[in-house]
């Protein structure tokens, strides 16, 4: 039971953080400085969630999760599908971790 | 007679069409986070069954909090027998970069009602919000909601189906693979955001200014949580300089 009080409070705390900007939205209409900042935040938050993290796929070797992320770069840059992108880089990690 | 039951039934077929469609395509569009996810889902049910959690209160985890990072934690937590409002406190501010990310999020979907942006709001996660923030075009149109809808059901049952056949199965997917499919998510940002830098060089500054001052704070000491979030918000203001009015 204990369990599931620890769950539930887990489980508000993740929401509220998550809904409150839904009705912020809903009341107030952003000066254009403001927008531009939410307009980046997805960039931001990418480089922010790729680095330092990608080293970590393999934490005794971080080179080669920087290597995974070079292929990465390189198939996305040629314009792959980011399914293609994702499978392209699994299988260089486990070709490299053999 | 048939004339007038046309009328009124067309346009009901037309909408639910235009919804099917809409939320077909936001399923195809989060097929790359399912990718990502049941590894980690699956590796999730195993190391909350060997905690000690139940099936049952892993996939209710799964169910009613929706988020990796933290589930993993909260699992680690308890099996040490960490109190709970210690695990409460570190989930939320694990988790509090979803409130940066949301208000994003939200602000894109300003002309969707709140009736569907509340439901949305709570199916974001990392992975959920890059792919939607990088497909917005699709808040201007019709039944836009639905496609981001699409986005957050595969990515939903993903991570709750997968984390419930790790529990029941264990280990399934050899060590090698499962290891090599860590980058998965990865690359998913990777490819998410090269697209855009190549349509506009300034965006990869914005992405850079952020992974860099990400890896000042967790040198600093900061705990993840607070690092990502200080290097999104951060990262974001060097936007408001580099990226102009109508750019997004």
């Amino acid at each position: 039971m204990n369990h599931f009080l620890i769950i539930l409070g887990m489980s508000l705390v993740t929401m509220f953080p998550r809904m409150i900007p839904a009705f912020v939205v809903e009341k107030i209409q952003f000066r254009p400085w403001v927008n531009r900042w939410l307009n980046a935040i997805p960039y931001a938050a990418l480089g922010a969630l790729i680095f330092p993290g990608i080293m970590t796929v393999i934490p005794e070797q971080p080179i080669i999760g920087l290597i995974g992320g070079v292929v990465a770069i390189i198939l996305a840059s040629l314009g792959l599908n980011v399914v293609l992108v994702v499978i392209g880089a699994i299988f260089t990690v486990f070709l490299w971790t053999l | 007679m048939t004339s007038k039951l046309e009328t009124e039934i067309q346009p009901n077929v037309e909408r639910n069409s235009g919804q099917l469609q809409m939320l077909q395509r936001g399923v195809m569009t989060g097929i790359p986070i399912m990718l990502g996810y049941i590894p980690i889902a699956l590796t999730f049910g195993v190391l909350a069954k060997q905690a000690g959690m139940s099936l049952v209160e892993l996939t209710a985890m799964s169910l009613f909090v929706f988020a990796g990072a933290a589930q993993f934690m909260g699992a680690n937590m308890l099996a040490v027998g960490t109190g709970a409002v210690e695990i409460i406190i570190a989930t939320f501010v694990l988790n509090f970069r979803h409130f940066v990310m949301s208000l994003s999020f939200m602000n894109q979907l300003r002309r969707i009602a709140l009736k569907s942006k509340l439901p949305l709001s709570l199916g974001l996660t990392d992975e959920t919000f890059a792919v939607s923030a990088l497909h917005s075009d699709e808040a201007k149109k019709e039944h836009g909601a639905f496609f981001y809808g699409g986005i957050i059901l595969v990515a939903y049952l993903s991570w709750v189906f997968g984390s419930l056949l790790g529990g029941i199965l264990g280990d399934i997917i050899p060590q090698s693979l499962s290891q090599s499919m860590g980058i998965a998510l990865y690359a998913m940002f990777i490819g998410l955001l090269v697209p855009s830098v190549k349509k506009n060089l300034r965006i990869g500054l914005i992405a850079i200014f952020a992974m860099l001052i990400n890896a000042i704070c967790v040198q600093l000491g900061l705990s993840t949580g607070w690092a990502i979030v200080i290097g999104t918000v951060l990262g974001g203001i060097s936007g408001i300089y580099l990226l102009g009015e109508k750019e997004k």
